[in-house]
């Protein structure tokens, strides 16, 4: 029997004002096992951890208890706080009554019940606990960066620059990102291309930096230090040594109806193509859905014309396979899908666009070469009437719920850049709210009103239809002034909401990090370990974790770089103890197990067992320990008992059970 | 196919043609329309008061037939089927007011939303599917330059109707291009008529109708069908009559062989 103590924290009145705590004590005093049992105010305080050292010295205590906060919050520390007063670190339990209990129940009798049941049950399962030892395990001295954009640039940069190893996945054909699509920046108006390029190419060049653009991550294995990644390069068709970007191949190429992904389907490419002039690496890219030869089997043109011998028809796919000690997601946005909002007539009238859309005819090597031009008829706009939050702040099936927070900048910025080269034209906004806080975002703003004459309504646009004038008429509302608004408009441009990129469901799969009803990642702790996800050595770096603007995504794509380097400067990683372990007897060799792990941590050997006195040559599971993450799937799964997790034995899940239960 | 059907007091009166040729081109589609017996006015606008039910009961009376025959309920009127829909919704939804209705009402088994209420368009689209229509029509209407409008009734509440997409249908348009004719997609097809105000402002009334002729016509239609017994008075009254508007059973009617 465990001579254990019950520490049951107020978490100031986070715990308190909805659970009883005396009571609680009172409660757990009798259980079997408990010599001891106090609440206090701030159990993870300094105080708080010193009583706990005391009673275990006073009170010879073996194994504690605290309720308190998630073990996801403070579980380390009080192991830490046991291991101080001599006692190993796994004869802690965490009874979570505030995350669990408090937080979510309003009536203090029922929340106070419920506290005293999850110690029960945390007593019942300590009084089972058995000393652990952690093991250790080796650190790879690699990261692997997964996307292009300006914050996987900016991490492996970072990174490599502190003298490790790193490699960026791009799916696309260029690094760069959205980031390349703009065409100036908010606050300060600096061209995008400008400040970006020399990144890209600094990336590409420097000597700790690997690039595999038109690459995939196939899959993931194993865990924090010792990743094991398998990359998809894609066939490119282009020989990327011998290619020298001249884009010969890309002019002759007689394919050119397919939209110009870069230009946002504005103007057409050719099947082979370099996405855009700035593009790293600079090498053609054959799209083979597009492409004659693969078609047809004729054609053949760009192999005729390229002077290097790049083009290579018969390339395949490659798969690289490589080790990592950390990966950075940096999967970054996309715009998401306007067509759902027909009220604005996006999927029916061409000067409706998107202002990513607008970006790109408002760039110099955009589809219009920087002139403001209707896409209908490619004449001047008189006036041009921009719509915020189509899509952003939005609860109905629709839209997206939270704020794409970058919009309000960057409309403030269209409209300000509009008036700027045209004068002549008139340019309205419509707004919910507007929200630029930020280092001088707000005088950005004031700047479009007062000094750019932008005329700012707030209000939401209902319709916009094509009139008898050929134009556009928004019909709106003016909240300010409570009335109607019917505008005559050439261009209609929506703030279209931003989501996370397609296909990162699969990548968070792949390494098990959990994302958020939006898809956005989540990190481990909102505030204080917003860089990290939960599964540890896969960290976040930009819009995949929320939306957020340049600055923004740099600095967090900064921060995530330094928590890598934390972690591959070490040499080696303490491993969890809570291992899985077969019962050699009970296993029949059925596999189940090694089918649901996700670490590959499981494996069988064929090995002579003493089956009460009978001898025989058996297949039984083998679990390599420093593999296993602990998750517990093979315990559930195994059919005959046989797989037990330590720290978790099913005996001690059935007592917590039973103590519930009782 | 055999379905309930409620036609409701305007297709007895003013509305004789959309309940005439919608029988007969069902018919010529092998569908068999059971009047129900006891039906009365749905009272053409739903009541939005959450303290009283007198104004629902009929629809509840209607929708419980229905049930008895474990039959789908098809309307045909636009505002029939918003009423009938809507208070369905709420005998589903509203505990509240299901419990009155059903002491009130009394019946043996109380009625809690069982029955699925249909437009007759959905019937078309969902039960027996244009491609279907398009193999039965035996009078395309080729050429014919056809506006749909759809009035406010049909489409919204969007989340409640579930009739088609408020701002972007297509119901109408692809119903169109089943009976053989061409479909003319304009601004204002989804905008309300002003109907209900050409009693107490008929300039109001005559600038709203006005503004969805001036749409169809501005995109070329030749002619306007509805659902909407007052959608169809108010364009033919309060407009300068330029365009004539039809029943869409009517050209069904047509397109079928049957009128």
């Amino acid at each position: 029997m465990q001579r254990i103590g019950v520490f049951v924290c107020w978490c100031g009145s986070n715990i308190a004002a909805t659970v009883d705590v005396a009571k609680v004590v009172e409660s757990v005093k009798g259980e079997p096992g408990v010599c001891f049992a106090q609440d206090y105010q701030y159990m993870c305080s300094e105080a708080g951890q010193q009583l706990i050292i005391n009673a275990i010295h006073e009170h010879k205590l073996t194994g504690i208890v605290v309720c308190s906060c998630s073990p996801r919050m403070h579980e380390a520390t009080f192991r830490k706080t046991a291991e101080k007063a001599g006692i190993n670190p796994y004869m802690v339990e965490i009874a979570n009554i505030r995350e669990h209990c408090s937080w979510i129940h309003k009536d203090k009798d029922e929340a106070t019940e419920k506290a005293v049941i999850l110690a029960r049950a945390a007593i019942a399962k300590v009084n089972l606990n058995a000393p652990l030892q952690p093991g250790e395990s080796a650190v790879t001295k690699r990261a692997l960066i997964i996307g292009g954009g300006i914050a996987g640039i900016q991490s492996a940069l970072d990174i490599a620059d502190a003298g490790y190893k790193v490699d960026i996945v791009e799916r696309s054909a260029t690094i760069g990102g959205k980031m390349a699509q703009l065409d100036k920046t908010f606050p300060t108006l600096d061209c995008a291309a400008c400040i970006l390029t020399p990144k890209m190419v600094e990336a590409a060049q420097h000597p700790n930096i690997t690039l595999y653009t038109y690459s995939e991550v196939e899959s993931v294995k194993g865990f924090v230090g010792n990743f094991d990644v398998k990359i998809k390069k894609k066939a490119r068709f282009v020989d990327e040594n011998k290619c020298t970007g001249c884009a010969v191949c890309t002019t002759k190429c007689p394919s050119r109806k397919g939209g110009n992904e870069f230009n946002c389907n504005l103007d057409n490419r050719g099947a082979v193509y370099i996405p855009f002039a700035q593009a790293v690496p600079n090498v053609a890219v054959i799209d083979s859905t597009r492409c004659l030869h693969f078609k047809t089997g004729k054609c053949g043109l760009c192999e005729k014309v390229c002077s290097a011998g790049a083009i290579k028809f018969d390339q395949q796919d490659e798969i690289i396979e490589e080790k990592y000690g950390a990966i950075v997601v940096a999967t970054g946005f996309q715009i998401s899908d306007v067509t759902k909002f027909d009220e604005f007539q996006y999927t029916k009238h061409p000067d409706v666009i998107t202002s990513l859309e607008l970006e790109r005819i408002m760039n110099a090597a955009g589809p219009t070469k920087g002139t403001l031009l209707r896409m209908s008829n490619k004449e001047h706009p008189k006036d041009i009437v921009f719509v915020q939050c189509v899509g952003s702040r939005d609860n109905t099936a629709r839209g997206k719920c939270y704020c794409s927070k970058i919009c309000c900048m960057y409309t403030a910025k269209h409209a300000m850049l509009i008036r700027e080269k045209y004068p002549d034209v008139n340019v309205h906004v419509f707004y919910i709210d507007v929200r630029t806080p930020g280092k001088n975002f707000d005088e950005f703003y004031r700047r479009a009103v007062e000094q750019y004459n932008v005329d700012y309504i707030k209000g939401m646009v209902g319709k916009v239809y094509e009139n008898e004038n050929g134009r556009l008429t928004v019909q709106a509302v003016d909240l300010l002034a409570d009335r109607r608004i019917m505008l005559e408009t050439d261009m209609v441009v929506l703030a279209a909401a931003i989501e996370p990129s397609s296909g990162v469901k699969d990548i968070a799969s792949m390494l098990t990090a959990s994302i958020d009803t939006n898809n956005f990642l989540t990190e481990a702790h909102p505030k204080l370990r917003p860089v990290e996800s939960p599964t540890a050595g896969v960290f976040l770096s930009g819009v995949c974790q929320g939306p957020k603007d340049i600055p923004e995504t740099v600095s967090q794509a900064g921060a995530a770089a330094v928590k890598v380097v934390g972690l591959l400067a070490k040499d080696k990683l303490v491993t969890n103890p809570c291992t899985a372990t077969p019962n050699e007897l009970m296993c029949n060799g059925c596999s189940s197990c090694e089918r649901v792990c996700p670490y590959g941590a499981i494996d069988y050997v064929e090995k002579e067992v003493n089956d009460h006195g009978k001898r025989e040559v058996r297949r039984l599971a083998r679990v390599n320990s420093a593999l296993c993450q602990g998750c517990g799937a093979c315990t559930v799964a195994c059919p005959s008992g046989a797989m037990d997790l330590k720290g978790f034995s099913n005996r001690q899940i059935m007592a917590e059970v039973d103590a519930i239960c009782k | 196919m055999t379905y309930s059907y409620f036609p409701g007091c305007t297709l007895k009166t003013k509305a004789k043609e959309l309940d005439s040729y919608g029988r007969k081109a069902a018919e010529a589609l092998g569908v068999t329309l059971e009047e129900l017996d006891d039906w009365q006015c749905c009272g053409a606008v739903y009541p939005m008061a959450k303290d009283e039910i007198a104004t629902k009961l009929s629809s509840v009376r209607a929708l419980n037939s229905a049930k008895q025959k474990s039959q789908p309920l098809v309307t045909i009127c636009s505002a029939c089927h918003h009423v009938i829909k809507l208070v369905n919704n709420d005998m589903k939804n509203d505990e509240n007011i299901a419990l009155r209705a059903n002491n009130y009402l009394g019946f043996d088994e109380p009625y809690k939303g069982e029955t699925e209420v249909i437009h007759y368009l959905e019937m078309l689209r969902d039960k027996i599917g244009f491609d279907t229509i398009k193999q039965k029509v035996v009078n395309p209407l080729k050429g014919r330059k056809i506006a749909a409008y759809y009035g406010c009734m049909l489409l919204r509440p969007s989340k409640e109707m579930q009739f088609d997409d408020p701002e972007n249908p297509t119901i109408m348009e692809d119903f169109i291009r089943a009976i053989g004719a061409e479909p003319v997609e304009y601004a204002f097809r989804n905008e309300c008529c002003g109907g209900y105000m050409t009693m107490n402002d008929k300039s109001l009334a005559q600038k709203a109708a006005g503004k969805v002729v001036a749409s169809a016509k501005l995109k070329g239609a030749d002619e306007i069908i509805t659902a909407c017994p007052l959608c169809l008075y108010n364009l033919k009254q309060n407009t300068d009559g330029s365009l004539p508007v039809t029943f869409f059973t009517e050209l069904l009617a047509e397109a079928l062989g049957v009128k």
